[in-house]
């Protein structure tokens, strides 16, 4: 069985001849969600575009289902994959209802069909559809937007869902609950997800496996539980980085 | 002003303001179809921007009366006068439109775009579901200010002959008859005034809250 996704030898180095990725091999097992784990800079997010081609290799492979990418349709590509990011990227002049369904409404799904979609998305993700479908971004939380990001994401039911730092920018508690929710969904789900933070935590809580990235490498490729267990250098030395971060962070905040 | 003037006038203002709002509609509605692709394409091709939006610069500073004249000896445009009046309003509203579609677009939340590409929309229906919505507020303040600036300056064409409000003005100043010249320069104010609200609410019902 080939894997979900694959990649071969991928190098990304910018016009300014800056190396983004050095030759990263890495094949994501169907149906598992993997983590990109590393600090700013690391290539995590480089890697991860690099599946749907918003970022395009300068060199190697990525295989999607053990087919190359670079010579699939791009369009019906990216339909085929979910994208979550931070920002959320919400249309601000549409609906939520219409947020969710725009994938199938450029593929030209049937109204009645998309809208049974949306309303089945919008309760996987916890929102009422009767109280969100018809509201607009800006009247939104942003945790309750971050859902309709991930409802958008799924809505098209992709095999693969990538979701870059999609929490970052939430409060610890907000961020809490959407961790629950997203863990219980993937549960129920199955998809094969590649997942990009720095949060140590949300790594092990949510990814089966965790590739740590540095300076555009693999340093550490393990599954959850042998990762907190290991004894490489870069491993610990994450950790203890990661912890040290937010003691700070907890003390500034008491302050 | 005397009631007995504007009795004698009426008919004539009433003409010449639908020759009025003719000239500037007609010149908006090219200048529309020119500037908004013409601004699109740019959003494209960036590095065409700044020349391109330079000449629409151009056009804007040459005088209104000295381009009338400058077209008049053109063949098939010298025949209309209002011809004449369409072409050169025409070219004093491409750069307000132009200006604003190319800003209107870009200004655009960059995870917005990021996201309609990841989406896997196509080029044709990121342009028609995500940018020009977003920027259609601004597109219309641009839209805005150029049928204000072209109502304004319409009354000029009259200098060519192409009719208008202007006409009166230029009758008035002629004979030095400070009535005929507000019975051309009042009514235009109004329509400028006008049109300035009617697009200002239109610019604010397409405006999307952040």
């Amino acid at each position: 069985m080939s894997a979900a996704i694959e990649f071969r030898n991928v190098t990304v180095t910018t016009p300014q001849e800056r190396c983004l990725l050095r030759g990263i091999s890495l094949a994501v097992e169907k149906g598992t969600a993997t983590v990109l784990l590393g600090r700013s800079g690391s290539g995590k997010t480089t890697l991860l575009r690099t599946v749907n081609r918003m970022v395009t290799p300068s060199s190697g492979n990525v295989l999607v289902d053990g087919e190359p990418i670079a010579r699939a349709d791009l369009i019906a590509l990216r339909r085929g994959i979910g994208y979550v990011i931070q920002e959320t990227g919400l249309f601000p002049h549409f609906t939520v209802a219409r947020n969710t369904g725009l994938v199938l409404e450029a593929k030209g799904c049937a109204f009645d069909e998309r809208s049974r979609r949306i309303a089945e998305m919008l309760s996987a993700v916890g929102l009422e559809p009767a109280t969100f479908a018809d509201r607009f971004p800006h009247q939104l939380s942003g945790g309750q937007r971050q859902r309709v990001g991930l409802a958008r994401a799924l809505a098209a039911d992709p095999k693969i869902l990538l979701m870059d730092e999609p929490f970052g920018a939430l409060d610890p508690l907000t961020r809490g609950e959407m961790q629950q929710m997203l863990r219980d969904l993937l549960g129920r789900l199955r998809k094969t997800v590649l997942l990009v933070t720095h949060d140590l935590d949300e790594a092990l809580y949510l990814g089966d496996r965790i590739v740590l990235l540095a300076d555009g490498a693999v340093v550490a490729d393990l599954g959850r539980d042998e990762f907190l267990a290991s004894d490489l250098p870069v491993v610990e030395e994450y950790v203890r980085a990661f912890h040290r971060g937010e003691r700070n962070a907890e003390s500034a905040r008491a302050h | 002003m005397s009631t007995g003037f504007i009795a004698e006038y009426s008919g004539e203002i009433g003409t010449l303001t639908v020759e009025h709002l003719w000239l500037t509609g007609a010149a908006m509605l090219f200048a529309t179809a020119v500037a908004v692709p013409i601004g699109v394409w740019l959003t494209r091709a960036p590095r065409w921007a700044k020349p391109v939006i330079g000449i629409a610069n151009v056009l804007q500073t040459i005088p209104s009366l000295a381009m009338f004249g400058f077209l008049l000896p053109l063949p098939w445009l010298g025949e209309r006068a209002a011809r004449i009046a369409i072409l050169a309003l025409t070219a004093y509203a491409l750069l307000p439109i132009l200006r604003n579609t190319y800003a209107g677009i870009r200004g655009i939340d960059p995870s917005v775009i990021e996201v309609a590409h990841a989406l896997g929309l196509t080029d044709v229906q990121r342009l028609f579901k995500v940018e020009l919505p977003l920027a259609a507020s601004f597109i219309l303040a641009g839209l805005r200010t150029a049928t204000v600036t072209c109502i304004g300056i319409a009354t000029i064409a009259a200098a060519v002959g192409a009719g208008g409000l202007g006409e009166l003005i230029f009758r008035g100043v002629a004979s030095v008859d400070n009535r005929l010249v507000l019975a051309g320069a009042i009514p235009a104010a109004l329509l400028a005034l006008a049109a300035d609200a009617l697009l200002g609410l239109l610019e604010r019902w397409f405006k999307v809250p952040a």
